[in-house]
């Protein structure tokens, strides 16, 4: 390159926009999550909000080049606060053709396609299905509809590693930062945070030098080339958004659950033992749970589900705090050691982070059709206290609130995450430590009936929870089990008068939660036509919906419930306030069927069950035609 | 964890308020005596003791002892006992149940916890049979058995006890019997001195369903000749007049009658530290053998799974330092938003 055409090649100017989402594509073992988490980083560095969809298929590596192996992650960042990744696609990179066929329709009318023309061959058309002698990228109704352009990805990655001393296996899986390269440089976003992850993490953390080099190297000429092929007329800028004032970094809902749970255990002066078994969308909470020793957080990877659950009601026995997590299937078999947490009293956090099912389901995918679940699935009267993040940085906040419930009513609370929020990613405003209140907890050190006996089913009248009374304790001595209890004596009871007194006590400590939850808050008017009523990951569509519908004019307002189990205590005023309640779920039609039961209002659901999120769109579409009826 | 002295206590201070409801008769009456008679002599304080159980007859021993305890679910009850001692590596842990509980509807989380070596005492009390139920055959009932559920005789080979603990890197294993109350003493003692778990399975008589399976072993008439009472580097003699012992012939374990030039230097001697040897102790069958008694296999090599975990945490806070939330939630890149 000389001097001459540099100059040349003036900058063009950036037209401003007020939000893009991005989604990259491409096989699953092509790096895709990777390069949508860097790309999140450096516009989140940048100032932008952000919202994340990663997804990926079950397969590890499914065979290359098919569609059932595509890996998506779809971004939006803004220049305002946006609560999803966004409907339809603003600009597709697609590394191979399965990628393209798999996700072109979500790309909007007039969108950026870039694709990596070396892989648009015909092995890999045969491979994702199209017809012989058919080239989507000469398809004329594609071409009229989208502004493709076609990146030769894999030649001129190859070219611009010459140098280096990797294979050509190795130089390929650099292709993904030479398309990140690109798309910086049509979203005019720095490079330098993509360049220090990569130094750190091939650099430093797995010693290979080489491979840092080559894939800065392959990051840069993409952008280069960005700025010198004129491949591209325009280029785009969002500018930051105008967030709260404040620190922030990016975090994922299983990440700000894991930070959520340690750091109620610091404000309680307690031990975390968290025991689980691996499952897919959970996993990541144990990843990072377990490198926080440091903490004196244990964890405990169990032989199964059920071993999981019982070590954790063990160490909570004991005197830790215990808690398990898992997914849907999980859930059905830690049931009955749950049931005897409820009878032992003791408490017990377990975090649900539902996928599509049922049975093995859609593994990867997100659904909330575990709310009846958690709230019932257990045999007899077995009450617990539900709650449910609604985004990924709302897990580390509810994660302290089911410390908090469990510790100060003795009994287990199910954490319903999903998994959209708990892979998702979104700025998360930093708490201030200092103002999060300690958690008291009281273990008995003296007994507490006649005669120096302790009664350990001796209930606090204001909590109704019993005395957490751990071994080690000299005098306090007594035995627990699954068999019902005196409600005096906590002996073994076979009385028929003192089993009803202690389902019904069960129930109402439950119950009693309700009194230290937050009132449920509607956004915009506290009365109208209607109100949108949502718990759990639609937190986001179901908010921007609203606004859109608001306006647009119409008298909608919206509401999340964050607590199940009990749920706050002026929900029948919020929704006595509007003529229409509509309950938005991905399920068919669960916390519906709880309100309607509840308050004998004939509320009304919206539901998919499509293993995705909502479209925002769907959303504003189906209300209408609700309100319209 | 005491630094003051401990109170001598008495088995009657480990017996709790509550009426025993097990069967006049039952095998399990005599080891509760014998566990409240051993505890007072072993080195720890009443509080510091955790009954654990799962369901069954046997798991019913915690609501008995006056000390602290859990009466779990079925089968699980290895799995809770695991979560006690990561919560307090310090509490002195005994599990007591029964063959189903343990070895059928828990025998994943048994094997497991003894692969692991978590630091807990097991007592299994195996009678070979559902007594709670109300007698169905167990995963220790002989193939063939006649019960409720197998009224052809059971289609299941049974589950060995031992081999089974063996096999899966269990640290401890010892056999004795109910009725025996001396000898449970000597190897709980043992049991509770071992670090790792200790697994110790009695032969335990359930004189409502299957009333007199063991009487083979445990009665006058031909307890010596059908068990084989271990001690660790003595020859392994047994019989009514001590005239049989044990020895290799090539591969194999034989039996051979003392006397005609035969003297006991031709004797096997027990090595409780000998796996391999124990393996083959542990598939000596009755009628064909003398079945063994008393501590089969011991190891200390091995650390116990609590301390390793607790090493590690330790580990980490030495190389790392007491974790710091406000750094752990500043981790990785932050960007600040300012005032306008």
């Amino acid at each position: 390159m000389t001097t001459t055409t540099d100059t040349n090649h003036a900058r063009i100017d950036a037209t401003p926009l007020d939000a893009v989402a991005i989604r990259f594509c491409g096989d699953s073992g092509d790096g895709m999550q990777l390069t949508g988490g860097l790309f999140t980083n450096t516009s989140a560095l940048f100032g932008n909000d952000i919202a994340t969809f990663p997804d990926f298929p079950a397969e590890i590596r499914a065979p290359r080049g098919t569609t059932f192996g595509v890996s998506g992650f779809q971004v939006q960042f803004a220049n305002t606060d946006i609560y999803t990744p966004g409907d339809s696609v603003n600009a597709l990179v697609a590394m191979n053709p399965a990628g393209f066929k798999t996700n072109i329709a979500d790309v909007e009318p007039g969108g950026i396609v870039i694709v990596n023309e070396d892989e648009f061959n015909k092995i890999n058309f045969k491979k994702c299905g199209y017809q012989e002698g058919y080239n989507p990228l000469d398809d004329d109704e594609l071409n009229r509809r989208y502004q493709i352009f076609k990146v030769p990805m894999s030649r001129l990655t190859r070219e611009s590693l010459v140098d280096s001393t990797m294979g050509t296996k190795d130089i390929d899986r650099c292709r993904n930062m030479y398309a990140l390269g690109i798309v910086c440089w049509l979203y005019d976003r720095p490079l330098e945070p993509t360049i220090r992850f990569l130094d750190n993490f091939f650099g430093k953390e797995k010693q290979k030098p080489e491979v840092a080099k080559a894939n800065i190297g392959a990051l840069k000429s993409g952008f280069y080339f960005g700025e010198t092929a004129e491949l591209f007329p325009v280029r785009y800028q969002v500018a930051k958004a105008k967030l709260k004032p404040g620190k922030y970094r990016k975090i994922s809902g299983n990440e700000a659950t894991a930070l959520g749970f340690v750091t109620a255990a610091a404000k309680a002066n307690k031990q975390l033992v968290y025991a689980s078994y691996p499952i897919t969308p959970a996993s990541d909470v144990l990843h990072t749970l377990a490198r926080l020793k440091q903490f004196g957080v244990t964890t405990f990877q169990a032989e199964d589900e059920i071993g999981a659950v019982c070590a954790a009601i063990g160490a909570s026995y004991a005197g830790s705090f215990g808690m398990t997590g898992t997914s849907g299937p999980g859930l059905a078999l830690k049931g009955e050691a749950i049931g005897l947490a409820v009878m032992l009293e003791l408490p017990l956090v377990i975090i649900n982070v539902q996928r599509a099912g049922p049975s093995t389901g859609l593994p990867t995918k997100t659904e909330q059709a575990d709310l009846l679940f958690a709230l019932y699935g257990r045999p007899s009267e077995c009450p617990c206290i539900v709650v449910a993040p609604r985004s990924p940085s709302d897990c580390f906040e509810m994660a302290y609130e089911a410390f908090r419930l469990a510790v100060r009513h003795m009994c287990p609370v199910i954490f319903l995450s999903d998994g959209y929020i708990a892979n998702g990613a979104e700025p998360w405003l930093l708490p201030d430590l200092a103002a999060i209140k300690p958690i008291e907890i009281n273990h008995p050190t003296e007994p507490n009936g006649p005669d120096g006996t302790f009664l350990p089913y001796k209930r606090d009248p204001e909590t109704l929870a019993r005395p957490w009374a751990i071994p080690g304790i000299a005098g306090l001595e007594h035995r627990v089990g699954g068999l019902e209890k005196d409600a005096s004596t906590g002996n073994v009871s076979y009385d028929p008068e003192n089993h009803d007194k202690m389902i019904r006590t069960r129930a109402a400590k439950i119950l009693k939660a309700a009194d230290t939850i937050p009132p449920l808050e509607v956004r915009g008017p506290v009365s109208g036509e209607a109100l949108l009523l949502g718990w759990g990951g639609t937190y986001g569509t179901i908010t921007t919906a609203g606004d859109e519908l608001r306006e647009k004019g119409h008298s909608v307002s919206t509401a999340h419930l964050r607590y199940l189990n009990p749920m706050p205590k002026n929900l029948g005023e919020v929704l006595g306030n509007f003529k229409t309640i509509i309950v938005p779920e991905i399920n068919l039609g669960q916390l519906v069927k709880l309100i309607r039961c509840e308050f004998l209002i004939d509320a009304i659901g919206i539901n998919e069950v499509r293993g995705q999120p909502f479209r925002i769109d769907t959303l504003v579409r189906k209300t209408l035609e609700i309100m319209n009826r | 964890m005491h630094d003051t002295q401990l109170p001598t206590l008495k088995a009657k201070d480990f017996s709790s308020d509550q009426d025993i409801r097990w069967c006049p008769g039952c095998g399990d009456y005599a080891i509760l005596k014998a566990v409240q008679k051993t505890l007072p002599n072993l080195d720890k304080a009443k509080e510091d003791y955790v009954f654990v159980s799962g369901i069954g007859c046997a798991a019913r021993f915690p609501y008995y002892m006056n000390t602290y305890g859990l009466h779990s679910i079925h089968g699980r009850a290895p799995a809770f006992a695991t979560g006690i001692k990561l919560a307090n590596p310090e509490l002195d842990v005994w599990l007591v149940s029964g063959d189903g509980d343990l070895l059928s509807i828990g025998g994943n989380h048994t094997m497991h916890t003894m692969r692991r070596n978590v630091d807990i005492n097991i007592l299994l009390l195996n009678n070979r049979i559902y007594g709670l139920t109300k007698g169905q055959y167990s995963p220790t009932s002989e193939f063939g058995k006649k019960t409720k559920s197998t009224p052809l005789g059971s289609p299941d080979y049974p589950v060995n006890p031992l081999i089974w603990s063996i096999g899966a890197g269990c640290t401890f294993v010892a056999r004795c019997i109910d009725i025996d109350v001396k000898h449970i003493e000597q190897l709980m003692t043992r049991a509770a001195a071992h670090r790792g778990t200790s697994f110790v399975e009695i032969y335990q008589d359930c004189n409502i369903f299957n009333h007199q399976t063991w009487f083979y072993a445990s009665q006058k008439d031909g307890k010596k000749t059908n068990t084989l009472l271990l001690e660790h580097g003595k020859p392994m003699i047994f019989g009514e007049d001590s005239e049989k012992g044990l020895r290799m012939n090539g591969t194999k374990l034989e039996v051979i009658e003392l006397g005609n030039g035969v003297t006991e230097s031709d004797v096997l001697l027990h090595d409780e530290t000998d796996r391999g040897l124990a393996f083959m102790l542990s598939q000596l069958l009755y009628p064909d053998f003398p079945e063994p008694l008393g501590v089969i296999y011991c190891s200390d090599e091995q650390d116990t799974y609590d301390n390793v975990v607790h090493k590690q945490i330790r580990q980490a806070i030495e190389e790392r330092g007491v974790g710091d939330l406000e750094k752990l939630i500043n981790e990785g890149d932050t960007w600040v938003v300012e005032d306008d």
